[in-house]
């Protein structure tokens, strides 16, 4: 079998499983995979900046924002409807990645850290400063009624986890493609060595570009989704904590392997939840991370088992 | 009052968080500069200066400058030591690899705020200040006999946040003079320009290293129980810390003491003379883009030597 | 008609703040010759070098590649023209199988054609004798090795020209003998610039060189040529 389509049925064997899941998993487990799966399309386009490109941005949340209130606010102060709403988001968030990314990319390592961060505290500012239409930090709720797409009502909660399992999965396979292109490869080149890349006739620059304004259209697509399916939108998902967390999903999960950021995106959710909000159980876990298995878990399985893995 | 009084005021009280915030980043500059580590805890060293001089104050009761001293004293040490035995234990063993330092540093945010919250509580609890006078502040005004001086109403300020100010000064100028005529200082600023050369010449880089973090650390905590009769302790006090205090080092420029002092001293006037004039939310608005601006206009920042 | 020069340059000058680190080189190199940079050090080769692939920016002066001028192009885009360049010390993606890493090179030019970047990727091994490291990571090989499959990366994108920095350096006996032979293996193939301190090597394999001395020609000729001029012989044993 050929790499590509051992992939692909990695992949569709993954989406299998989580459709098996809604109908075996008790009510309050499919419940949260459905919040999981959001945060993954997340995580999944930060790890493609981060995991693939090298880029560690911590102003995702800018992105995730974008789209959350490109939605959000089209719908609840413009009044169309979720069709149009997640065409808004998508739209804002392409937007605000293809500005910051043609700004911060004039710098590198540390400088391109605090530049992607400083764009994110002044949209989270920003947010909070045009208060009379996001409520700021309170945040505005989406009326079940208008959260339908298609006829079909998304506050539902097998509607929910159906939809978010479509885009998951839509953007899962998306990845998997890319990352096996000529341009998805290149974007390793970029980050394992990116001046041998140049001299290899790349044009790095228009690259790091594209793979800013994936990186953000797809993490707009997740705020989006989450303003649509579970209905609120708050200032607090623009905040640096929401900055840190899909870097610590993909950390966790794997950088650089198309599962990973899921899989980190899971083990964060339920090892929280398991600690009840401990925070401190969460730490200790990470610094062991760090000592222990540096690629993260699907990055430690690519490495010393399955080394197909995508 | 006047606007004449109002930019005065803002102008003292942005003396005084940037005064705080030059010690804070000054530490963060040294852990930054000479490891080249991003410390995500760093404001937690700063927070649990705080708490561990609510600690001090409260343990040794009586007059609050007793607390106060045996706070400026013990909480920097303890912190500094906690923080050496931290890269001792952890971050030597990761060898100072960019990525896994972030997770392992975030993963001690999470422990050290917690362990606040478990054992300092939800609360912000206050620290009195050892001595607190009221010092009326004069202004000026051309009046019918010429030049006169008068003290408005409500423009005043008070001894303690003055001394912080001078306290500040004093502390790094101590610390600038060991960093340039002592030893120590020599070996510190050896290991930041070429570790190699450092190694070679027989200087135990790793001890070094242990001895900047916990200093970093101490200066932060030692930042906090200066701020602290102020602001009060609270456990979610380190996250504005850290934030600023990474742009002021990356302002000032990677390696460079003197441009995290005079970016500290911007940063920190500006966003409160800003504030006199425009909403708060959006004078920090206008100074994180400006930020943002230099960084990507002068990537190695006002004072920087070349990119890291 | 394809230019008699693949590359040439006019009076290019590079000036770092008030130091001329090459001034006025005027420089020649026909299609299809073996060139050697040499001077001594601190000459500014690496300067020049470094104008030619487009990694520094001239002060003054003109590049022109294959006819057309190329002095405002970047580095990535004078290669896709058709240049090859290997670095001083040796760059290759040292994480990554020696396979991907020629193909990294062979896919700026085939693309998507899998089928087609695979067939090139075995030729390129093949010719370079790596086809049995063809999965072990880059990083894993000896720098001899590197060396080898950098040089075949560069082969892959059958270059017009081909630029090798210090190609030599840090090569075992054995291993220069084999540079040797691929570089009269690749003569005729393509132009090949190579800057050099070996002169064993220099002198046996090229048709021509340029001197280069405190960032000026100091002397062009052949080997001969060279050999005997006494600028050159003094500028290496120090004085001029």
């Amino acid at each position: 079998m050929s790499e590509i389509s051992r992939i692909h049925l990695l992949h569709a064997a993954m989406v299998a499983a989580l459709v098996i899941c809604w109908f075996v998993l008790p009510v309050y487990h499919a419940g949260n995979l459905a919040r999981i799966m959001v945060f993954a399309i997340y995580a999944m386009g930060y790890n493609l900046l981060f995991g693939y490109t090298g880029l560690l941005s911590l102003g995702h949340a800018l992105f995730f924002g974008a789209g959350m209130y490109g939605l959000g606010l089209a719908m609840h102060l413009g009044g169309v409807s979720a069709g149009p709403g997640i065409l808004a988001g998508l739209i804002a968030a392409l937007v605000v990645s293809g500005i910051v990314g043609f700004l911060a990319l004039r710098t590198t390592g540390v400088a391109f850290m605090i530049v992607t961060l400083m764009f994110a505290q002044a949209g989270y500012l920003a947010v909070l400063l045009f208060g009379t239409y996001t409520r700021g930090d309170e945040g505005f709720v989406l009326p079940q009624a208008t959260r339908a797409l298609l006829g079909v009502d998304l506050s539902d909660a097998q509607n929910r986890y159906f939809a978010a399992l479509l885009l998951f999965s839509a953007v899962l396979f998306f990845i998997g493609w890319l990352v096996r292109t000529p341009f998805g490869r290149c974007l390793v080149a970029i980050r394992e060595n990116e001046e041998r890349a140049r001299m290899l006739g790349y044009d790095i620059t228009r690259h790091k570009l594209m793979a800013v304004i994936m990186s953000g259209t797809i993490s707009g697509l997740s705020g989006a989704a989450y303003c649509l399916l579970f209905g609120s939108a708050q200032a607090a998902f623009v905040a640096v904590p929401y900055s840190i967390f899909p870097l610590l999903y993909v950390l966790l999960g794997g950088m650089g392997t198309t599962l990973g950021p899921f899989v980190g995106t899971l083990f964060m959710f339920y090892l929280i939840d398991w600690s009840g909000g401990n925070m401190m159980v969460a730490g200790f876990v990470l610094v062991a991370l760090a000592l222990f298995a540096p690629a993260g878990i699907l990055g430690e399985v690519r490495r010393r088992l399955i080394t197909w893995l995508p | 009052m006047e606007f004449g009084p109002h930019l005065m005021l803002a102008t003292l009280e942005g003396a005084i968080t940037a005064a705080i915030l030059a010690l804070t980043a000054v530490g963060l500059s040294l852990t930054f500069g000479v490891m080249r580590v991003v410390n995500v805890a760093h404001g937690e060293f700063f927070m649990l200066g705080a708490v561990a001089a609510w600690f001090i104050s409260t343990a040794i009761g009586g007059h609050p400058a007793l607390g106060f001293i045996a706070a400026v004293v013990f909480a920097p040490l303890i912190i500094g030591l906690l923080a050496a035995s931290a890269d001792w234990l952890v971050l030597k063993r990761l060898e100072y690899d960019p990525e896994r330092t972030i997770v392992a540093t975030i993963g001690l945010l999470y422990i050290i705020q917690q362990g606040a919250l478990i054992g300092f509580g939800p609360n912000a609890q206050p620290v009195e200040a050892p001595f607190s006078h009221r010092i009326a502040l004069p202004w000026f005004e051309w009046g019918e006999s010429g030049f006169e001086m008068y003290y408005p109403w409500g423009l005043s300020t008070n001894s303690y946040k003055l001394f912080i100010i001078f306290a500040a000064c004093a502390i790094l100028m101590g610390l600038w003079v060991i960093m340039t005529r002592t030893k120590i200082g020599l070996v510190m600023r050896a290991t930041q320009q070429d570790r190699d050369m450092a190694t070679a010449f027989g200087i135990p880089v790793e001890r070094v290293y242990a001895l900047t973090f916990g200093l970093g650390a101490a200066l932060a905590a030692l930042g906090a129980v200066l701020i602290v009769p102020v602001q009060q302790a609270y456990y979610l006090m380190g996250h504005d810390p850290l934030l600023l205090s990474f742009i002021v080092v990356i302002i000032g420029g990677l390696g460079s003491l003197r441009g995290t002092v005079l970016a500290a001293l911007l940063i920190g006037m500006s966003d409160g003379i800003i504030s006199v004039f425009f909403s708060p939310t959006l004078a920090k608005i206008i100074a994180t883009l400006l930020v943002a601006m230099v960084l990507v206009f002068r990537p190695q920042g006002l004072f920087g030597k070349g990119t890291h | 008609m394809a230019a008699v020069n693949i590359l040439e340059t006019k009076g290019l000058t590079k000036t770092y703040g008030g130091l001329d680190a090459n001034r006025d080189i005027d420089f020649a190199l026909p299609r299809g010759d073996v060139h050697a940079l040499i001077g001594p050090n601190g000459a500014g080769k690496s300067t020049f070098v470094g104008m030619l692939s487009g990694r520094i920016p001239a002060t003054r002066g003109q590049v022109w590649f294959d006819g057309a001028e190329v002095t405002r192009l970047p580095a990535h885009k004078r290669i896709s023209l058709g240049i090859a360049y290997t670095f001083q010390i040796t760059s290759v993606f040292a994480k990554l199988p020696v396979r991907e890493n020629v193909a990294l090179a062979v896919r700026r030019i085939l693309g998507r054609d899998r089928a087609a970047v695979r067939a090139k990727v075995d030729g390129v091994l093949e010719r370079v004798g790596m086809v049995d490291q063809a999965y072990q990571l880059a990083g894993d090989l000896s720098y001899g090795h590197q060396r080898v499959l950098e040089i075949g990366m560069g082969l892959a994108q059958n270059p017009e020209l081909f630029i090798l920095d210090e190609p030599t350096q840090g090569l075992a006996l054995p291993e220069v003998e084999a540079f040797k032979n691929l570089v009269n293996d690749l003569r005729g193939e393509t132009t090949i610039l190579l800057i050099e301190h070996n002169m064993n090597v220099v002198m046996e394999v090229s048709d021509s060189l340029t001197v280069l001395n405190h960032g000026e020609v100091l002397a062009r000729g052949t080997p001969d040529e060279i050999r005997e001029n006494a600028d050159v012989q003094a500028a290496y044993l120090g004085g001029v």
